[in-house]
């Protein structure tokens, strides 16, 4: 099994993301173990702190992977940021989860880098939360954010995707089209919690 | 920075010189990865590709599901390269459930992966054969891939779909004797696949149908996140299982194939030199191979996971890095699994290279992306 597995015990208390969150302040700042976290990674973390102080909340920094949560007003600037200064250069995925219990879904992007060889085996998490509306008309409620598409042009397919799964729109998408469901999709955005499986 | 495709559809106006054209689907399921092309006399001049709507619902279902449970139906996706699909999943898991695997179960997953590699490298190269009318490209490949699936099948009792990986280690040990079954195996299927330059990739109608034809360059395979086969035919020297290795990769010595060209030729050999590398790498983990042991952690059909976790982990599949993040919050079944898969990342090329082309190389440049419909939507 690669190192990554070996000590899940390092991250930091706030690396859950389940619906009763409970506002935790100052995140990655409040080390108890400062000598566990592994240096590299929290060399990153620690750039963007610097940069962007509490407009960013570092949630995990463990071996080879590296979560950061802010808020959607600033998600543009951060994944700037991570592209030209940290040399992130692509998103591997972009993946949306629903949490009823707190209105929101999060939108979580994972970056990693080709062109950088330190970087090879980092992925970088960026997560950010949207307001979730409980009678979701796609494309014309709240449930926006902006589009990462002009920082990282591979995110254009994932967001495409999350929008027609879970109805959010990405503010400044060339093509905020239905990618994958049916043509005659009328239902709500199926990777919503509310919507249930048959039987189930 | 050049030859950036045209943002989104980007389809043309309606003009009378401009045909739109429907391309597939190209697979029997309803509405399955059609490519709505419109075409100015022979040239491709836009291109919107549409995945389609066939398994959607993978993820949906893992919600539903307890960590062991997911395992048959997570594999689904691609049920020729069954084991590298489950493969970031399974990892995941155990990263949730706080599960140790033994070092013989470690050795007997890297073969069964390489195996599946190429099982799944076979078929799509029969397929790219049948694709450019090349009837012996489809049958060989089709025959030889009976040498792997009947390793498999012993392995696994299974010949496609094996649900051999599961959170823990492996199903079951190898069979007895499987070792120099394997090591006749390989060697004869490695011998076999070198006979394919002569009558497939050195055959010049081949190279005329797909040199220089969808050439990807270096900074639009990083661009557009592209991964595997397309990435390291484009010049990238990527590989996961050299560059961030899994489970006892880092104790293989694994080489990264990579071609400089970027066009259709270059995409549709890379897999076949990857499949020469996997046999090193089967005969190699024979090897290395503790002899026995336990190939399992023995696990509660429930097992309970330690409390809210997310991970993320990926794999390096037939197709390319492949992903599955997994949000946790403590109970026993997923709140939700996300794949990231090859074939839905590579699919962000094709618009780039086909605009341009002339039609008629449309099955070349599509097929080289190494691309599997069902893994797209999933």
């Amino acid at each position: 099994m690669s190192s990554d597995s070996e000590k899940p015990a390092v991250a930091t208390p706030e690396e859950k993301s389940t619906p009763p969150k409970p506002a935790p302040k100052p995140a990655a700042k409040t080390e108890e173990k400062p000598a566990e976290l592994p240096a590299f990674e929290k060399s990153i973390s620690d750039k963007l702190v610097e940069k962007f102080g509490d407009k960013v909340e570092v949630d995990f920094v463990k071996e080879d992977r590296i979560g950061i949560k802010t808020s959607k007003e600033n998600v543009h600037d951060v994944a700037q940021f991570i592209r030209d200064d940290l040399h992130y250069d692509h998103a591997e995925s972009v993946s949306g989860v629903d949490y009823p219990a707190d209105n929101e879904i999060e939108v979580v992007y994972h970056l990693g880098s080709y062109t950088e060889s330190s970087l090879a085996r980092q992925v970088l998490t960026l997560a950010t939360r949207a307001p979730r509306e409980s009678n979701p008309i796609p494309g014309q409620d709240s449930t926006k954010l902006p589009t990462l598409r002009d920082v990282f042009y591979s995110v254009e397919f994932g967001e495409r995707e999350v929008f027609e799964m879970l109805g959010v729109y990405f503010d400044g998408h060339p093509d905020n089209r239905r990618l994958l469901l049916p043509e005659d999709w009328a239902d709500l955005p199926p990777l919503r919690k509310d919507f249930a499986i048959k039987g189930r | 920075m050049t030859d950036i495709m045209p943002p989104g559809l980007a389809l043309k106006k309606v003009d009378e010189r401009i045909m739109t054209l429907n391309v597939g689907p190209q697979h029997p399921g309803s509405g399955h990865m059609r490519i709505v092309v419109q075409i100015d006399g022979d040239y491709i001049v836009a291109c919107d590709p549409d995945p389609g709507y066939v398994h959607r619902g993978e993820e949906k279902m893992a919600e539903y599901r307890n960590y062991i449970t997911n395992v048959p139906h997570l594999e689904r996706p691609v049920i020729h390269d069954s084991c590298n699909v489950l493969y970031p999943y399974v990892l995941g898991a155990e990263e949730i459930l706080g599960i140790e695997v033994p070092e013989r179960a470690k050795y007997v997953r890297v073969i069964c992966s390489e195996l599946n590699r190429c099982i799944y490298t076979m078929y799509w190269l029969a397929i790219y054969g049948i694709f450019l009318g090349h009837s012996t490209m489809f049958m060989w490949p089709a025959g030889d891939r009976e040498l792997l699936i009947d390793l498999m099948e012993k392995v696994s009792g299974a010949r496609v779909t094996h649900a051999h990986f599961i959170p823990g280690g492996v199903r079951n040990d190898l069979p007895a004797n499987f070792e120099d079954v394997c090591l006749r195996q390989v060697n004869y299927f490695e011998k076999r696949i070198k006979e394919y330059a002569a009558v497939f990739y050195d055959n010049p109608i081949l190279i005329s149908r797909t040199q220089d034809t969808g050439v990807l360059s270096r900074e639009n395979a990083i661009r557009y996140g592209t991964t595997g086969s397309v990435l390291r035919a484009s010049g990238v020297d990527y590989d996961l299982r050299v560059k961030a290795p899994y489970d006892v990769y880092d104790e293989l010595d694994v080489h990264t194939n990579v071609m400089k060209e970027g066009d259709s030729y270059a995409r549709s050999k890379v897999p076949w030199l990857d499949m020469m590398e996997s046999c090193n790498i089967i005969r190699q983990a024979l090897q290395k191979m503790p002899k026995s042991g336990s190939v399992r952690t023995k696990l509660k059909p429930n097992p309970k996971t330690k409390g809210p976790a997310t991970v993320y982990k990926r794999v390096e599949s037939g197709r390319g890095s492949l992903g599955c993040y997994i949000v946790s919050d403590g109970k026993t079944e997923p709140y939700r699994v996300k794949m990231s898969v090859p074939s839905f990342r590579n699919l962000l090329a094709l618009p780039n290279l086909l605009i341009g082309e002339k039609l008629g190389n449309m099955p070349s440049v599509y097929w080289s992306l190494n691309y599997w419909p069902v893994e797209a939507d999933r």
